[in-house]
C-alpha cells in the first residue's frame, strides 16, 4: 500500500481547512455589494409579471428619461420579502400580473398612496384603488377557448360551463391558480356562495382530467384531442398565434376558436395587471414617473403589441390579432368587490375537490 | 473543517507520556499499534478518555450553538404559525388536510418502494459482480442524481404528453382522432410523480448501498457461501441486514426529498402537504396557516426520523477493515448482459430520455439561450454551491463528531435534530429566515445610524449570508447524515486504543478520524454541493437584490411556460451537477482497489 509522503497530509489538510471558509468569505463580499445603496438615478422594481415583457418597457422609459431600473423577478413572495425588508427594502415599485396581489400590497401596509393627476386622466377609476394605491395598468379577459372542429356553439356563459353536455369535455389549469381564484370570486359575486359552489361541482364533473398546467397546455389539450374546451387568458392566444420560436405554437392555437363568455349579457370577467408605489421606495419620484410612463398612450401601446393585452383605457386600440377578435365587452362589476369573495373562491375550490377532478 | 480543530479541546498529552509515533506512517488507522495493547491497558485507556470526555464542554457549545441556528427558523415558523390565521386552520383541518396527508402518503410509499428497489438491486449486481461495462453502468447510476425533479418532469411531460411526439405517433399509426379514443395512463396524476420522482431519486440508495456493499466484511459473505447458503440466500439474510443501517440513511434522504418537493409536484398536479402549504400562503394570504400545514410536515419527518433511527439501532459497527477486496463473481454470457441491462434502465430512465429532450430543445433556441445573463448565472451558482457544500459539511462534522466524543444528552439527540431543516419546504425555510432577519438588519440599522452614524443596510438578509444560511439549514441532514454512518463505521475501540497510545483528541482526529472520513466527507461535499445547485424556493425568495443563478433562470422561464429557452440553463445545472458525480465515484473506486485497512 502506497502512503503518501508525510508531509504532504498537514499541507492538503490545511487547504481543506483554509477553502471552505475562505470561499464563504468571498461569496460573501461578492453578495454584499449589491446591497450598496444604489445611484439616484436608477429604480428599483419588484416584478410578479416576466423580465422579457418588462424589458421593452423599461428600454422606452430609459430612452426618454435617461434613468436606469433593475429588476428583481420572482413568481411568489415578493410582498412578504418586502414587508419583512421594512423601511430598508430597496424596492421602488411593485408590479403585479393580477388585481389580487396589489389588493394584498395594500393589506399588507408596503404602499403609498400616488397623488397624481396623470395617472387618473389616464386609468379609468374602477381599476384603480380609490384610496390610489395601487393602479391598473392592462386588462385581459378570462375566455373559452373551444375546438374549432369539435364545437359547434359561436357563444357561451361561464354557467353554461356546468351543463352536461360538456361532460368530459373541458380542461382548465389549477382552480388555484389566481387567474380562476378571480373568475370563481366573480361568480360569488353575482351569483352567491351555494349557487356557485353547485355551479363549482357540475364544472368539475365536466372536467376531461385532473386540473393541471398552464393556460397554453389548455390549448395543447383541446389540440390533443383531450378536450374540445378550456379556459384560458386572451394575451396567451396571441402569444401562441405570433410565436415565431415555436412554430408548433401556433398549430396549436390554430385548432381552436376563442369564445367570449356572457358577450351578450353581463359581460366577460376581466382581470388587471397592475403596478404600486411602495411605502419606503428610496426614489419615490423617479417611481412615480415610471407608474405615469407605464400609464401613458406610448406605454400602453407597448403592452398592446408585445404582450397582446387590452390597454387598460378603450381609448388605446389594442394589438391586431387581439382587435380581430372582436370588442371586448368587460363584466362592470368593480374589482374591489371580486377581491371581498377571493378567499372563499379558494375555500370552494377544496371544498368541491375540483383540483382532484372529475368524479371526485 | 478548520473550526472542527479549534473547538477540539486542546488536551495536554496524555498521562503516561505521550508515544511518538516513528513509524514510517503516522497513520494509526493503517498500521497496528507501536507497543502491544493489553486488555488493562485498553481499559485504563478507556476510561481516561471517558473523563476527559465529560470535562469537555467545546463540543457541546458548538453543538449547542448550531443546533439553535438550525431550529431558529423553524421556531420561527412555529411562531408565525400560531399568529392569527384568519380561522384558515378549521377549513385546513376539515376539507384539505385529510386528502392531503393521505394523498402524500401514497406518493412517500410509492417511491420509497420503488427507489429501494432499483437502488439496491442495482448496487449489489455492482458491488459484488462482474459483468461487461459493470465499471461503466457504476458510476452511470449515479448519473440522474443531478437532474432536478422539476426539470426531468417537464421533459416527461414533454415526451408523454397528450400532444407530444410519442402519443401523436401512436395516433397517426392506429388512426386516432383524439386522445379519448384510447387509454395511456396519465402522467399527471401520483403514479406519474411516483416514477418521475423514483428515477432521479434513486440514486441515494443507490449510493449509500453499493458503499455499505462493498464495505461489509468479506469474511462474513464467504463464510455465509462457504456454509452453503446460496448468492439470493445471502444477500437477504446477511448483507442486506448488515446493509440496513445504510438503506435507511439513503431512503430517509430520498422521502425528505420528496415531501419537500414542489416543482415536480405541482407541476403534476399532485397537491401534497408542501404544495398545499405553498398555495395557502399565495392563494389564502395566509402565512399562518402555511406555517400550520408545514408543522404538519414537520411531523411527517419526526416520524420519519424515529424509523430511520430505529432501523439503525441494532446495526453494527463495522470496522473499516478488509481482508481484501470483495470477491467479485463473473456473470457471463446473458447473465452479464441481463445484468448489465438491469443496471442501464435506470441511467435511461433517469437521464438519457429526459437529457435528449433537454438537448434536443438547448440545440434549437442555443441563440436566445447564450449570452451574458446565461454566464453571469453559471457562476453565482458556482460560488454559492461551493460555499453551501464546505459551511454544511463542516457543520456536520462538528455535530456527527461531538457526539462520538462527548456523548450528552444534548450532542446525541442533536445528530437528528440538525436535518430538521431538510424537512421544511424551501419556500417556508425562507420565509422563517428572512422575517427575522430582515427584522435584526433594521434594528441594527436604526442603532448604527442613530449612533454611528453608519447605515449597514440589509446586512444579512439582503446578502448571500441569508442563502448560505439557508443552504447550510437546508442540507445539513444532508452532510450529518453521510459523515454520522462513516463515523459510526468506525469501531469505538480504535478511539480508545489511540488515546491510549498518547494521541490527544487533536490528533486523534487529525491522524485516525479524518483520514477514515475523508470519503465520507467528500460525499457529504458532493450531495450539498448538487443540492444546492437544484435548490430552488430558498434561493428565489432569499437571494440578493439582482442576483440570478441557474436555477431561478430556469424556474423563471419555466414558469412562464417558455421553458423551451430555459434549456440550456437546464442542462448547465445538469452538467455541473455531474461533475462532483465523477467525483463520488473515483473516491469509491480508489476505496475499492486501495482498502484503507491495512492488508
Amino acid at each position: 500500500m502506497t502512503t503518501p509522503p508525510r508531509s504532504r497530509r498537514p499541507l492538503r489538510a490545511l487547504l481543506l481547512r483554509k477553502l471552505g471558509p475562505a470561499l464563504a468569505g468571498l461569496a460573501l463580499a461578492a453578495g454584499l455589494a449589491p446591497t450598496i445603496p444604489a445611484a439616484a438615478a436608477e429604480i428599483n422594481v419588484y416584478s410578479y409579471r416576466e423580465p422579457s415583457l418588462i424589458e421593452p418597457l423599461i428600454d422606452a422609459f430609459r430612452k426618454q428619461t435617461g434613468i436606469d431600473i433593475t429588476v428583481v423577478y420572482a413568481k411568489d413572495g415578493l410582498i412578504e420579502r418586502i414587508a419583512a425588508e421594512d423601511r430598508l427594502s430597496p424596492a421602488d415599485v411593485l408590479l403585479t400580473n393580477e388585481f389580487g396581489l396589489l389588493i394584498e400590497a395594500k393589506r399588507a401596509g408596503i404602499t403609498q398612496p400616488v397623488e397624481s393627476e396623470a395617472l387618473w386622466a389616464d386609468i379609468p377609476a374602477g381599476l384603480r384603488d380609490p384610496e390610489n394605491h395601487w393602479f391598473g395598468l392592462t386588462r385581459r379577459a378570462r375566455i373559452v377557448y373551444a375546438s374549432k372542429a369539435r364545437v359547434a356553439e359561436e357563444a357561451i356563459t361561464y354557467e353554461d360551463l356546468a351543463d352536461p353536455k360538456w361532460k368530459g369535455r373541458i380542461c382548465v389549469r389549477s382552480g388555484q391558480h389566481t387567474y380562476n381564484i378571480a373568475l370563481i370570486a366573480s361568480m360569488i359575486a353575482h351569483h352567491g356562495r351555494e349557487a356557485t359552489k353547485t355551479w363549482l361541482t357540475a364544472v368539475r364533473d365536466n372536467l376531461a382530467r385532473r386540473p393541471a398546467g398552464g393556460d397554453r397546455d389548455q390549448v395543447k389539450a383541446i389540440y390533443a384531442g383531450e378536450c374540445d374546451i378550456a379556459l384560458g387568458n386572451t394575451y396567451y392566444m396571441g402569444a401562441m398565434l405570433t410565436n415565431t420560436k415555436e412554430p408548433e405554437q401556433k398549430v396549436w392555437a390554430d385548432s381552436v376558436k376563442l369564445l367570449f363568455p356572457n358577450a351578450d349579457e353581463r359581460g366577460t370577467h376581466v382581470n388587471i395587471s397592475g403596478a404600486a408605489l411602495l411605502k419606503f421606495a428610496p426614489h419615490r419620484d423617479e417611481a412615480i414617473r415610471l407608474l405615469e410612463f407605464l400609464a401613458s398612450p406610448e406605454a400602453q401601446s407597448i403592452y398592446a403589441s408585445v404582450n397582446n393585452e387590452y390597454p387598460i383605457d378603450d381609448a388605446n386600440p389594442p394589438s391586431e390579432p387581439v382587435a380581430s377578435w372582436g370588442t371586448l365587452k368587460p363584466d362592470p362589476l368593480p374589482l374591489a368587490e371580486i377581491a371581498d369573495h377571493r378567499k372563499e373562491a379558494s375555500e370552494l375550490v377544496d371544498e368541491v375537490g375540483f383540483d382532484e377532478g372529475p368524479g371526485s | 473543517m478548520g473550526t472542527c480543530r479549534d473547538v477540539l479541546p486542546r488536551t495536554g498529552p496524555v498521562p503516561g507520556g505521550r508515544l511518538r509515533s516513528a513509524g514510517p506512517s503516522g497513520r494509526i488507522g493503517s498500521h497496528g499499534p507501536r507497543r502491544p495493547p493489553t486488555p488493562s491497558r485498553l481499559l485504563a485507556g478507556l476510561r481516561r478518555w471517558r473523563a476527559r470526555r465529560r470535562i469537555s464542554p467545546g463540543w457541546t457549545i458548538a453543538t449547542a450553538l448550531i443546533l439553535l441556528v438550525i431550529l431558529f427558523p423553524l421556531a420561527s415558523i412555529l411562531v408565525i404559525a400560531l399568529g392569527p390565521a384568519g380561522g384558515v386552520w378549521r377549513h385546513l383541518a376539515t376539507t384539505i388536510l385529510p386528502a392531503t396527508v393521505g394523498r402524500t402518503l401514497i406518493l412517500l410509499g410509492g417511491v420509497g418502494v420503488v427507489t429501494l428497489v432499483i437502488g439496491t438491486a442495482t448496487a449489489w449486481l455492482v458491488a459484488l459482480y462482474r459483468f461487461p461495462g459493470r465499471d461503466l453502468v457504476g458510476w452511470l447510476l449515479l448519473v440522474p442524481l443531478a437532474m432536478p425533479t422539476y426539470i426531468i418532469a417537464y421533459c416527461y411531460m414533454d415526451l408523454l404528453d397528450a400532444a407530444g411526439p410519442i402519443q401523436t405517433f401512436v395516433r397517426w399509426l392506429l388512426g386516432f382522432e383524439t386522445r379519448r379514443q384510447y387509454w395511456v395512463p396519465e402522467l399527471r396524476s401520483i403514479g406519474g410523480a411516483v416514477f418521475v420522482l423514483s428515477a432521479v431519486l434513486y440514486p441515494y440508495v443507490y449510493m449509500s448501498a453499493r458503499a455499505s456493499f462493498m464495505q461489509q466484511s468479506v469474511g462474513t459473505l464467504e463464510v455465509a457461501r462457504t456454509l452453503g447458503r446460496s448468492a439470493l440466500a445471502t444477500f437477504f439474510e446477511i448483507a442486506l441486514p448488515l446493509a440496513r443501517p445504510a438503506l435507511a440513511a439513503g431512503l430517509a434522504l430520498v422521502l425528505m426529498e420528496c415531501l419537500n418537493d414542489i416543482g415536480a409536484t405541482e407541476y403534476l398536479g399532485v397537491r401534497t402537504l408542501t404544495v398545499t402549504a405553498y398555495q395557502t400562503w399565495l392563494q389564502r394570504s395566509s402565512l399562518a396557516g402555511a406555517a400550520q400545514i408545514a408543522s404538519v410536515m414537520l411531523l411527517f419527518v419526526l416520524v420519519l426520523f424515529w424509523l430511520e433511527h430505529q432501523t439503525r439501532r441494532g446495526g453494527t459497527h463495522e470496522n473499516a477493515r478488509r481482508i481484501r477486496t470483495v470477491p467479485e463473481r463473473d456473470l457471463t454470457g446473458w447473465r452479464g448482459h441481463g445484468a448489465l441491462a438491469v443496471c442501464l434502465m435506470p441511467f435511461l430512465i433517469g437521464f438519457v430520455l429526459p437529457m435528449t429532450v433537454l438537448a434536443s430543445t438547448a440545440l434549437r433556441h442555443l441563440g436566445d439561450a447564450l449570452g451574458g445573463a446565461f454566464l453571469e448565472a453559471a457562476v453565482s451558482s458556482l460560488v454559492l454551491a461551493l460555499a453551501a457544500a464546505f459551511v454544511t459539511a463542516l457543520v456536520a462534522l462538528v455535530v456527527a463528531y461531538a457526539r462520538r466524543v462527548a456523548p450528552n444528552g444534548l450532542t446525541r439527540p442533536a445528530v437528528a435534530l440538525a436535518g430538521v431543516g431538510y424537512a421544511l419546504p424551501g419556500t417556508v425555510l425562507a420565509i422563517g429566515l428572512l422575517v427575522p432577519l430582515a427584522a435584526f438588519d433594521n434594528r441594527l440599522d436604526l442603532l448604527m445610524s442613530s449612533r454611528l452614524g453608519i447605515s449597514t443596510g440589509l446586512l444579512l438578509s439582503g446578502s448571500v449570508f441569508a442563502v448560505i444560511l439557508a443552504y447550510a439549514i437546508r442540507f445539513a441532514a444532508v452532510a450529518v447524515g453521510a459523515i454520522d454512518s462513516g463515523l459510526r463505521r468506525i469501531s469505538p475501540s480504535l478511539d480508545a486504543a489511540a488515546r491510549t497510545l498518547g494521541e490527544s483528541a487533536v490528533t486523534t482526529f487529525r491522524r485516525l478520524h479524518f483520514p477514515l472520513l475523508k470519503p465520507t466527507i467528500g460525499v457529504a461535499l458532493v450531495l450539498v454541493f448538487v443540492d444546492t445547485m437544484k435548490e430552488l424556493p430558498a434561493t428565489l425568495l432569499l437571494r440578493p437584490f439582482g442576483l440570478q443563478t441557474l436555477a431561478t433562470r430556469v424556474y423563471e422561464l419555466a414558469a412562464l411556460e417558455r421553458f423551451e429557452e430555459a434549456a440550456l440553463s437546464a442542462l448547465l445545472i445538469v452538467l455541473v451537477g455531474l461533475v462532483p458525480v465523477i467525483l463520488v465515484d473515483r473516491a469509491v473506486i480508489r476505496r475499492r482497489q486501495t482498502p484503507v485497512a491495512p492488508q
